[in-house]
């Protein structure tokens, strides 16, 4: 009897995420044990006898899958108490470039040594080549926005808009901004940045969904050639993965 | 989880029983986090680790007595650097709670 242990085995080989929750206290001192099995879609196997409980830890788990920092929680129901160990296991993190200039190159070559999978997508197939980009894990040539619609995004991704053409650059970022992705930048000054801001403003998108967007893409390291960018560029999304602020990271006092 | 997973397939793959020990919380500095594992097999082979070693052979023990029984168990491990001195401690002081349980869900 190990339906649970294979398919957590299962959702780990295919790089999907999910979420084990443990129950290891209750003040009965019944279920000590018992396990659920939670999927990004807030489905999940397994049981702790009691529905109300379930319903609150799927909800702490299904978090849990993205942040991957394991702890004990305690639930109360009515006089009963438990004690839940929850450990959420993201799939690999994943960086989508959209535009496969010349501070892609770069910026494929970081991210790969920093353990993600790269997806360079660019309709241009000049620029998306084998030769440019030995080192991604795939290479799209299409339509940026109509590739975008089609993945799976979630908070392991992370999304660069870096094409600088407003018809690439635009259909892109809405896609990306009506699901919940880790950290989507676009290239381009304050001025370009602001400009953009205003037209997606006016094409329906929230205050909300537009703050969302790094812009101008990167850290301010004062960076000049592409390669020092893509680490501009490379750093912010390490940062933002650990939910560093732009103020705090030259900031050792703050967490 | 990850680490301990090519030991636990090989185990099983053997036909023997396993248990696995979990790091379910920690106050105070302790050498490893919560969701650290250790994995024991029936026949006392490990794999992972719960600290810095120094508890580990409780929780061996332990984690061989639930394989038996099937019993999960919880386990306290603490320290203030003197009083605990020849006990098993932790080498950095700190409080860690421990949930062993067989691998049979």
């Amino acid at each position: 009897m190990s339906a649970l242990y294979e398919e957590l085995k299962q959702q780990l080989a295919q790089e999907r995420g999910v979420a084990l929750a443990t129950l290891v206290r209750s003040s009965s001192g019944q279920g000590i044990g018992a396990k659920l099995l939670v999927f990004p879609d807030k489905s999940f196997h397994g049981s702790f006898g009691l529905p109300e409980l379930e319903a609150r830890v799927v909800e702490d788990a299904e978090q849990a899958i993205w942040i991957g920092e394991p702890g004990t929680r305690l639930y109360t129901l009515g006089e009963q108490t438990f004690e839940v160990f929850i450990e959420g296991f993201p799939p690999p993190p994943r960086l989508i470039i959209v535009g496969a200039g010349h501070i892609a190159i770069p910026l494929t070559t970081f991210a790969r040594t920093l353990g993600y999978r790269v997806v360079v997508i660019d309709a241009r197939a000049a620029f998306a080549t084998r030769e440019r980009f030995p080192h991604a894990d795939e290479l799209i040539v299409a339509w940026p926005d109509e590739v975008l619609a089609r993945m799976d995004l979630n908070p392991s991704t992370a999304v660069a808009i870096l094409t600088h053409d407003p018809k690439f650059d635009e259909p892109s970022l809405k896609v990306v901004l009506s699901r919940q992705v880790g950290y989507v930048g676009a290239i381009g000054s304050r001025k370009t940045s602001q400009e953009r801001h205003e037209r997606l403003k006016q094409q329906g998108l929230t205050d909300e969904q537009l703050s969302r967007i790094h812009a101008p893409i990167g850290l301010n390291i004062g960076a000049k050639t592409p390669e020092e960018m893509a680490l501009a560029i490379m750093a912010e999304i390490v940062a933002s993965r650990y939910g560093k602020d732009r103020t705090a990271i030259l900031d050792w006092t703050r967490k | 989880m990850r680490d301990i997973l090519p030991d636990v397939e090989r185990w099983r793959a053997r036909g023997e029983r396993v248990a696995v020990a979990t790091v379910v919380s920690v106050a105070g500095s302790a050498p490893r986090r919560p969701g650290a594992k250790l994995a024991v097999s029936e026949k006392g082979e490990i794999s992972g680790s719960v600290s810095g070693g120094c508890v580990e052979p409780a929780v061996i023990e332990t984690a061989l007595q639930v394989i038996k029984d099937g019993k999960p168990q919880m386990l306290e491990f603490g320290i203030s650097e003197e009083e605990n001195f020849e006990q098993i401690g932790l080498a950095c002081g700190g409080t860690i709670h421990v949930f062993v349980e067989r691998l049979d869900w």
